[in-house]
């Protein structure tokens, strides 16, 4: 790290010593994952015993059919799906509506209602478990797929982006749709809405990703194999499992791929650098 | 929504030289669904929580009041809940400053590397998508006594030692698995305010003699500290709720060498059908989450610029 060194180093691009070491931790970094498709092909009883070996002595393919007879596993896909889904797209709306509003309209306490608001975007909803838990069993609802959804669709994360985004944005747009006669309902579905098209991606994947990867509360609110979403389908599997890895690991690799496709559909997003843009300009 | 339709044409040019009009009656149909599912789901639950926490509260039906006894209980008679808090704080201190350190050391890393950055960036982040109950999996597999890290050990010459068996090392498994399955997050967040800083300013820094170290600190860290701050926020809350690592990688052990705030709400609530008490450690978690948060605002002054 000498002074001279640096800029000549600078300007010929990085060096092989930084690429050789990125590959490197990159390979340790997915380690875990190479580890988890070895093992799912391994037979049960060569799992401890074939140390660092990432082969058995045979391919075991039974590992998967194990999983697939002994879970409804197509089922648990598609309820982690439905759920992940149907709860990203009504907190992404519901956001909108309120982003536009705290962004766009002039009422009265509206900038301590937003900070009270904001407020519950630090809060752990894992505390709020205990009377939720309560809510829902008085109405009936544990065990179903808007017991899932709904108390997580109502969090202050994407109503503070649209927000932060929507503050950004000139109103050149909004007046002439305005002066075209458009009312605001029609403003903020085509002319907003367009406009915030990466900022609405954005936050529909991340609570996209809070849905998939919810447990506490699927644990909690869901009993049956049938309703179960993708962590609590594997850990009920687990749990019927106990150390039977091979079995186990092709669960786990058969959750990794539905992962693998969100993270290939959010590649555009990820490759720069996603801007939630902080707690700044307020 | 015919009414949100006959909104004057030209509000802004008439609302800049007259008094302002509320759009009170509008903003509310637009707050409605947000607002209503806000106190629905969260501001009722909070005080609910509360409610709960002064009672003796069963699983099914509801107990009687014991006023502030469960607190008493947790603060004077209760072991558990002290080793679970120390547990809780060691993992957040731990866990965000190894996170924070080693995110912004790979973000910049992989800002040098050019047409190389993106595809890091996809692959750090793949475990944050992935359903954290499979990654705990595959590192409780890993981490057996008999498992891939042992062997590897055991090539070196070393014998391994009980990852996951012995108090110490099984807090460290937990926060060495925590950081890899959610660093990609800060990589990712903070890649963007990296990206967001000029060339020109660095540029101008380099001419100007700063490289290195030097650069880092005086000029990219400082650019740089808002998007350190959001993250630094964010990863002290998540590390407070841990739960889904502790739950499957070590069950809270050995003995409670593992067990979190969570982890022991969950267990006195749904396994030892307690509501009460587990609404008292949830009211305790709040607090302290508000009380961390509150801090780390007031000392932002410090060090987060936000002037650019």
């Amino acid at each position: 790290m000498t002074a001279e060194s640096a800029p000549a180093r600078r300007r010929t691009g990085p060096g092989l010593v930084s690429r050789v070491g990125i590959v490197v931790v990159g390979i340790g970094f997915v380690f875990p994952f190479l580890w988890m498709f070895a093992t799912s092909l391994k037979p049960s009883l060569e799992v401890l015993s074939s140390g660092g070996s990432l082969l058995g002595s045979r391919v075991e393919w039974s590992n998967y059919s194990a999983v697939w007879t002994a879970t409804p596993f197509a089922r648990i896909l598609l309820n982690s799906f439905l759920v992940a889904a149907g709860g990203a797209l009504l907190a992404v709306t519901v956001s909108l509506l309120s982003a536009y509003a705290f962004a766009r309209l002039r009422f009265r306490y509206r900038d301590r209602l937003f900070l009270v608001f904001l407020g519950t975007l630090v809060l752990p909803q894992e505390i709020l478990v205990i009377p939720l838990y309560i809510m829902a069993s008085r109405a009936e609802m544990v065990n179903t797929y808007a017991a899932l959804i709904l108390p997580f669709a109502f969090g202050a994360f994407g109503a503070f982006m649209l927000r932060q985004f929507l503050l950004t944005l000139p109103r050149d747009y909004e007046e002439a749709a305005r002066i075209d006669g458009a009312g605001q309902l029609r403003i903020l579905l085509h002319v907003i809405a367009p406009l915030l098209r990466a900022p609405l991606a954005i936050v529909g994947a991340f609570l996209f990703i809070e849905y998939w990867n919810s447990f506490l509360w699927p644990l909690i609110i869901i009993y049956d194999q049938e309703m179960a979403t993708l962590p609590l389908g594997l850990q009920m599997f687990s749990g019927e499992r106990g150390t039977d890895w091979g079995p186990l690991m092709a669960a786990a690799t058969l959750a990794v791929i539905p992962s693998l496709l969100i993270v290939v559909a959010m590649q555009k997003q990820l490759a720069h650098g996603v801007n939630l843009g902080g707690f700044g300009g307020r | 929504m015919s009414a949100a339709t006959t909104a004057p044409a030209d509000r802004r040019a008439t609302t800049s030289r007259r008094r302002p009009r509320s759009e009170g009656g509008l903003a509310l149909r637009y707050l409605a669904p947000g607002m209503t599912g806000f106190v629905v789901f969260i501001v009722v639950p909070l005080l609910a929580s509360l409610t709960i926490s002064f009672f003796d509260w069963p699983l099914f039906g509801v107990g009687d009041f014991l006023g502030l006894e469960n607190y008493r209980e947790m603060l004077t008679d209760d072991p558990v809940f002290w080793r679970v808090l120390g547990n809780t704080v060691l993992f957040t201190v731990a866990f965000t400053a190894l996170n924070l350190v080693l995110a912004t050391a790979l973000a910049v890393w992989l800002q040098r590397l050019g047409s190389w950055a993106p595809f890091f960036r996809i692959l750090f982040f793949v475990p944050v998508v992935v359903p954290m109950v499979a990654n705990a999996l595959v590192w409780r597999l890993m981490l057996d006594d008999g498992g891939v890290v042992n062997s590897a050990l055991g090539l070196v010459g070393i014998d391994g030692p009980s990852w996951l068996g012995e108090p110490a090392l099984a807090m460290v498994s937990l926060v060495a698995m925590s950081i890899w399955q959610g660093i990609g997050y800060n990589i990712v967040v903070l890649s963007a305010g990296l990206n967001n800083i000029s060339p020109i300013v660095l540029e101008a820094a380099t001419v100007d003699g700063a490289i290195g170290w030097t650069r880092f600190a005086r000029i990219v860290f400082p650019l740089l500290s808002p998007a350190i701050f959001f993250c630094t926020i964010m990863t002290v809350i998540g590390a407070f709720k841990v739960f889904t690592q502790p739950y499957m990688l070590t069950g809270g052990g050995p003995g409670d060498a593992t067990n979190t705030l969570v982890l022991y709400l969950y267990n006195q609530g749904f396994s030892f059908h307690d509501l009460g008490y587990a609404s008292a450690l949830a009211w305790v978690l709040f607090v302290f989450v508000m009380l961390v948060t509150a801090l780390q605002f007031a000392g932002q002054k410090r060090w987060v610029s936000y002037d650019s």
